[in-house]
């Protein structure tokens, strides 16, 4: 359940032109936090701009908290000039629908951008239990982050794409991860990334017969379910519904969602 | 110290209330603050049957708050009053049922309803802006209203009626006065203004519906003054609305002439808004040696 906290900020690192991993130190969602959760971070004491911004945590370990964002407008900028001290008001951590965990023999675990960070937690959470095949796609080779950490996990595979070929693998992160797929089928897949690679994974899936779970984004009002903002249709029996990507998200078994 | 206000009938025990929309059935932020302490929680706009509400976008932040276009999403009367009003019942605050329709008839069968349920008071949404049909085109001419609110009157016959006005027209006096001579009890204002934002770089509104109700501080002046001109033509309280987001906000409306007010999107941005409101209320009412809260309704003293 998600608790108002004031948070330290005890480190903030540029790890990439425009993108900011922080650490902050909260040992109550370090401790509860599950795999796929976000915090709903106050950018301002102004009320200007107005909402949250729901951040995906990266990583948590003892009292650490981390979560990485990438300036795009005015509030993650005002996130990024926050001073080291300074107590960030977050709400969390939030989200009922978590990537679940079990005993897979296999999984592919696929990216893209900014949506790799979700993933990380989850994969560390998965060594021991899973062979696992990480796809990690971006659009060049400035925007390649976290190839380290991911690697230090103790992969079976790791595959980095860059859209423009600067970095590694060059096409879609997609491609790399059905034609392995092909290959050796996997148990499980889980992916986080822009809605068309989304679109790509989840079709994939439900051709293959391959369980997918997805973690999915939408603007967001109040990050608790109940403003109704954050809509995504849910697959019902006669139709669809609209269910919210804060609550009963952010992590939606593929087969269930209409995207 | 007195903070209790009787609005139309309804004794709140103070004047702070949680507006529809932005607080669902109160379920979500009792995880948050102590619904026992709110003057009344009024519900998220309830049809008679359930409404799927429009496609996503539905929300999209702007200068001064937000734009929302919601859609009025809700699971119908029949579920509330199975599975929520039972829940809401355990608290110690008024419940104001948010009603809304697509027709007369649906407003009125849905108001013979309400009548028969352990509820305080009903609030009837004549003003969303987001729905094709029905709420705010009855809301927006004198002849709507009146009509509307007075076969909704027949019905309820046994809870106070507010009836919640949108600011989308010429003059919301006129539409006021339509709903006092309807036979309401109160009127509530405002509901959102109507927007758009449209993304340059793909040249298409930012929500799916294309244009939404915005909320937030940016609307309070409008807010403030619609309530102070209603205040001069009715007879009837009204419950205002608009950009608060602390107590300073909701004085400033209370001395425009509101008997209580309402915390809405402000809610989004810090769960605790409600709770704040009410304590820096009795502050301000310390600062000022104030004893009665009542006293400062309608006190703006013009230039």
């Amino acid at each position: 359940m998600g608790i108002i906290r004031k948070c330290e900020l005890l480190k903030k690192e540029m790890i990439t032109n425009g993108i900011y991993k922080f650490s902050i130190k909260a040992p109550e969602i370090a401790k509860e936090v599950k795999p796929g959760q976000f915090l709903e971070i106050k950018v301002s004491d102004t009320g200007e701009p107005f909402l949250r911004r729901p951040i995906s945590v990266y990583n948590a370990e003892k009292d650490i908290v981390e979560f990485i964002i990438q300036v795009k407008g005015k509030g993650t900028e005002l996130l990024s000039k926050l001073d080291i001290g300074k107590e960030i008001d977050i709400i969390g951590p939030l989200g009922f629908g978590t990537f679940k965990i079990q005993n897979y023999k296999n999984v592919a675990i696929v990216g893209g951008g900014i949506g790799i960070y979700p993933l990380y937690q989850l994969t560390k959470e998965l060594k021991g239990k899973s062979n696992l095949n990480v796809y990690l796609g971006f659009r060049n080779k400035e925007l390649v982050t976290c190839e380290k950490e991911f690697e230090e996990i103790g992969l079976n595979k790791l595959v980095i794409t860059t859209d423009d070929g600067s970095y590694k693998e060059k096409g879609f992160v997609t491609d790399f991860m059905k034609k392995d797929i092909e290959e050796h089928m996997v148990d499980m897949i889980f992916a986080c990334g822009p809605l068309a690679m989304l679109k790509t994974v989840r079709k994939f899936a439900i051709e293959k017969n391959i369980p997918c779970q997805i973690s999915l984004e939408e603007r967001m009002g109040c990050g608790i379910g109940a403003c109704l903002g954050c809509a995504v249709k849910v697959i019902t029996e006669n139709g669809f519904r609209y269910g919210h990507v804060c609550k009963e998200g952010p992590v939606f078994n593929a087969q269930d969602v209409d995207i | 110290m007195n903070t209790e206000v009787n609005f139309c009938g309804i004794k709140m025990k103070n004047p702070v209330t949680v507006a529809s929309g932005t607080f669902g059935y109160g379920r979500e932020y009792s995880q948050y603050i102590d619904l026992n302490q709110l003057g009344a929680v009024i519900t998220k706009g309830t049809f008679l049957k359930p409404k799927k509400g429009n496609p996503p976008p539905r929300i999209c932040e702007v200068p001064g708050g937000m734009l929302n276009s919601i859609g009025l999403q809700n699971p119908g009367i029949e579920y509330f009053a199975k599975y929520d009003l039972p829940w809401l019942k355990s608290f110690d605050t008024k419940i104001i049922v948010n009603a809304g329709g697509s027709t007369i008839e649906e407003y009125v069968e849905l108001c013979r309803i309400l009548n028969t349920l352990d509820i305080d008071g009903v609030e009837l949404n004549l003003s969303c802006p987001n729905v094709c049909e029905g709420c705010m085109a009855f809301g927006t001419t004198y002849d709507g209203t009146k009509k509307i609110t007075g076969e909704v009157r027949k019905v309820l016959k046994d809870k106070p009626l507010i009836v919640k006005l949108t600011p989308n027209v010429t003059n919301i006096t006129t539409i006021a006065k339509a709903a006092e001579d309807g036979g309401a009890d109160a009127v509530s204002a405002i509901n959102t203004i109507l927007g758009m934002k449209i993304d340059i770089n793909t040249r298409k509104p930012v929500l799916a519906n294309n244009t939404g109700g915005y909320s937030g501080p940016g609307i309070r002046t409008i807010g403030v003054r619609m309530v102070y001109q209603m205040s001069q033509v009715i007879n009837i309280p009204i419950l205002g609305l608009g950009g608060i987001c602390n107590a300073d906000d909701a004085i400033e409306y209370m001395l425009a002439g509101a008997t209580a007010i309402s915390i809405g999107s402000a809610n989004f941005t810090d769960p605790e808004t409600s709770i704040k409101t009410i304590h820096g209320i009795e502050q301000y009412m310390k600062n000022h040696n104030i004893e009665d809260i009542n006293s400062i309704i309608g006190k703006v003293q013009m230039n």
